[in-house]
């Protein structure tokens, strides 16, 4: 068998203002197909008015091994919420 | 669109107990378990295993319906049948991805496909042999298919939870597709209306059995439930679907084919009649009347199009060649 | 000759052709060519039936767009030969769907200046359609053409097997020809250059080259087909025929 067809992360633009969003993936041998197969299989509802497409391999992920010392040592930062910081009501909102 | 019943989780794994405890926690706390989280390879397995039969009944799946798009009987018919089998290529596409985020790929679970390692839905392994069938297939087996995959949009595997809800979504005009042609065969002609009770005679028996065995005989179903891969049992998906179509039949006039059928006040559902496991084992086991057939065309599609798929990789290594040669 | 009939060439056309790539559904060499090549026969379903039914009304006898689909034979059709060519290879369907798009693209360009407006609208709808099928049947005839030797070898039997259709495009009927005068359709004549330009850009790049038609193939305007038409027809008539006057 010959090599396989790489696979495309497809991201979509639902309309102007919204960032694009990961949609799922499909297989393209290149950018220009993956684009117009992004276009069929993803916006045959009008979901977008915009596409990216990313090769897969492309995508550098975090591990899941450090979820914890990624994202538990923020948990007790407070002081970087508004709510850590007391302001009489008087001095209105802010 | 699938066996729900067919597939049960593969429990064998090496893990500890502590480690296979903890990944239970995280399921019983309805969290999802995304692609590179740790999971029991049992869990993996299950997985990949009935996203693969999922994304191949969706494709087998095409064949039958493709059958009649050329004959359609009007052209609003023909517009919307070849964008509801459209819509199962693109299900079916869904789900592939799906499965690849567990280190499969599409052309491994094609190959289980068409050597016959795989398993697909056996109801598409049935003729389509009258417009009917169109109507029919829609209202009934993507009715069976609504119940069944409805629960999976909240399924612990997040890729396959998140594809399904994308399937749900464009799922929906489905069935209504296929009930407005069967409703309007059955306030049509007396030849029409006898296609469409002819239709409905063909294919009630085999979407009962599209939600698999009894549960008592299937296999593996509580290590699947316990996953939270599968949320309702056998059993209880075909009461649900029993006891929504019956009135929709009753609506069109038309006979359910089943003579022992009856309202049970007690459990506020409808009773039926046995159902011919003989035929259903048969079938899946693949002796479906279609079964050789839909391999076969699964089989030509992908043999004569290998050339295709190998000039667009040619011509990708051709344009990355030229590009770094332009730098 | 009246208008209605003209348009009636133009539904056959697109009704024609968009049979022929539906024939593919479920059979394409890649899942996702099998989402592509509906969108691309629904797009030609759908422009049919508006034109059809226009074409109906004006000739005002009543007939809706299933009895002018459904109710005519072979002799009756007046697509051109080119849209009826069977699908053959994956090289083939693409080639014939490259060339009608590149015809297809400024006729609507053109018939955004129609003096009717269905047409009009039609027009306006379709002109975008035709944009992509160029762009995606022209991707594919790149890629076949300047891939691999197998895929070079089809795709220039496709282009000698096709070309001989293609003259018959800027042919304008007796019907086309009162359509032109009223301005209500465009003149079938002038899109050559535009048509050549499409076509010559995709066929460098493709590593391709034109023939000179020795001979073209003309007929399909007067209703003089292929044998290919009238098995489409069979099958895609059987069932509405099998069951006079009745809804589906």
């Amino acid at each position: 068998m010959t090599a396989t067809i790489p696979l495309w992360e497809v991201f979509i633009r639902p309309r102007n203002g919204l960032a694009h969003k990961h949609v799922g993936s499909l297989h393209a041998a290149d950018e220009v197909m993956a684009l117009q197969s992004a276009r069929d299989v993803y916006t045959r509802r009008g979901e977008g008015n915009s596409i990216w497409v990313v090769p897969s391999a492309a995508i550098t992920a975090s591990d899941p091994d450090q979820t914890a010392e990624n994202f538990e040592p923020t948990a007790d930062k407070i002081y970087r919420h508004p709510t850590f910081y007391e302001i009489p009501e008087d001095v209105g909102h802010m | 669109m699938y066996s729900q019943g067919l597939i049960g989780a593969d429990g064998r794994t090496e893990e500890t107990p502590e480690f296979l405890a903890r990944f239970q926690k995280r399921i019983d706390a309805e969290e999802k378990i995304e692609p590179k989280d740790e999971m029991p390879e049992g869990y993996r397995r299950t997985l990949i295993r009935q996203i693969g039969q999922h994304a191949h009944s969706e494709i087998v799946g095409m064949l039958p319906e493709g059958n009649w798009i050329t004959r359609a009987p009007s052209l609003r018919r023909k517009a919307a049948l070849l964008a509801k089998v459209q819509d199962e290529g693109g299900h079916g596409l869904y789900l592939y991805s799906a499965a690849e985020t567990l280190g499969v790929s599409r052309e491994e679970m094609t190959e289980e496909l068409l050597s016959g390692k795989a398993k697909y839905s056996s109801i598409f392994n049935y003729p389509t042999l009258s417009w009917a069938d169109m109507g029919t297939i829609g209202w009934l087996v993507d009715g069976a298919a609504i119940m069944n995959q409805i629960p999976l949009c909240r399924c612990s595997f997040g890729p396959y939870a998140r594809a399904m809800i994308r399937v749900c979504k464009e799922e929906s005009f489905h069935q209504r597709q296929g009930y407005e042609i069967v409703m309007t065969l059955a306030q049509g002609t007396p030849e029409q209306k006898a296609m469409a009770q002819d239709s409905l005679n063909r294919w009630w028996w085999p979407s009962l059995m599209m939600f698999g065995p009894h549960d008592a005989d299937s296999q593996h179903s509580d290590q699947s439930m316990a996953w939270k891969i599968k949320r309702f049992t056998n059993d209880e998906l075909r009461q649900k679907f029993i006891d929504a179509t019956v009135p929709q039949a009753e609506y069109l006039g038309l006979t359910i084919p089943d003579p022992d059928l009856k309202w049970n006040e007690d459990k506020g559902g409808y009773d039926h009649g046995p159902i011919d496991w003989d035929e259903f084992w048969r079938v899946v086991k693949g002796h479906g009347p279609m079964a050789k057939d839909r391999i076969k065309a699964r089989k030509k599609a992908w043999d004569d199009g290998a050339w295709v798929r190998e000039a667009a990789l040619a011509h990708a290594e051709k344009r990355r060649a030229r590009k770094i040669a332009a730098e | 000759m009246a208008v209605w009939e003209a348009l009636l060439e133009l539904a056959d056309d697109h009704l024609v052709l968009g049979h022929r790539i539906s024939e593919w559904c479920g059979h394409a060499p890649m899942l996702e060519e099998d989402l592509a090549m509906p969108n691309m026969g629904l797009d030609l379903i759908g422009t049919a039936r508006t034109l059809y039914d226009h074409a109906g009304k004006l000739e005002g006898k009543g007939r809706s767009e299933d009895d002018l689909a459904y109710l005519r034979d072979e002799r009756e059709y007046r697509n051109c030969l080119l849209v009826e060519r069977p699908n053959e290879d994956f090289a083939h369907t693409m080639l014939r769907q490259f060339y009608f798009a590149a015809f297809m693209r400024p006729y609507w360009l053109a018939a955004l200046n129609s003096t009717d407006e269905t047409v009009r609208g039609v027009a306006g709808k379709a002109e975008k359609e035709m944009a992509y099928h160029i762009r995606h049947a022209g991707e594919w005839v790149i890629r076949l053409g300047d891939g691999t030797e197998e895929s070079a070898a089809r795709m220039r039997d496709a282009v000698e097997a096709l070309h001989i259709y293609v003259d018959e495009l800027f042919d304008s009927s007796d019907a086309a020809r009162d359509a032109e005068a009223a301005g209500v359709l465009p003149v079938r004549a002038d899109l050559r250059a535009t048509w050549e330009r499409t076509v010559s850009e995709v066929f460098a790049e493709a590593l391709l080259e034109q023939p000179k038609a020795a001979y073209a193939q003309r007929g399909g305007r007067q209703g003089i087909h292929n044998e290919t038409l009238g098995h489409l027809l069979a099958e895609m008539q059987v069932v509405h025929r099998a069951h006079p006057g009745a809804r589906w």
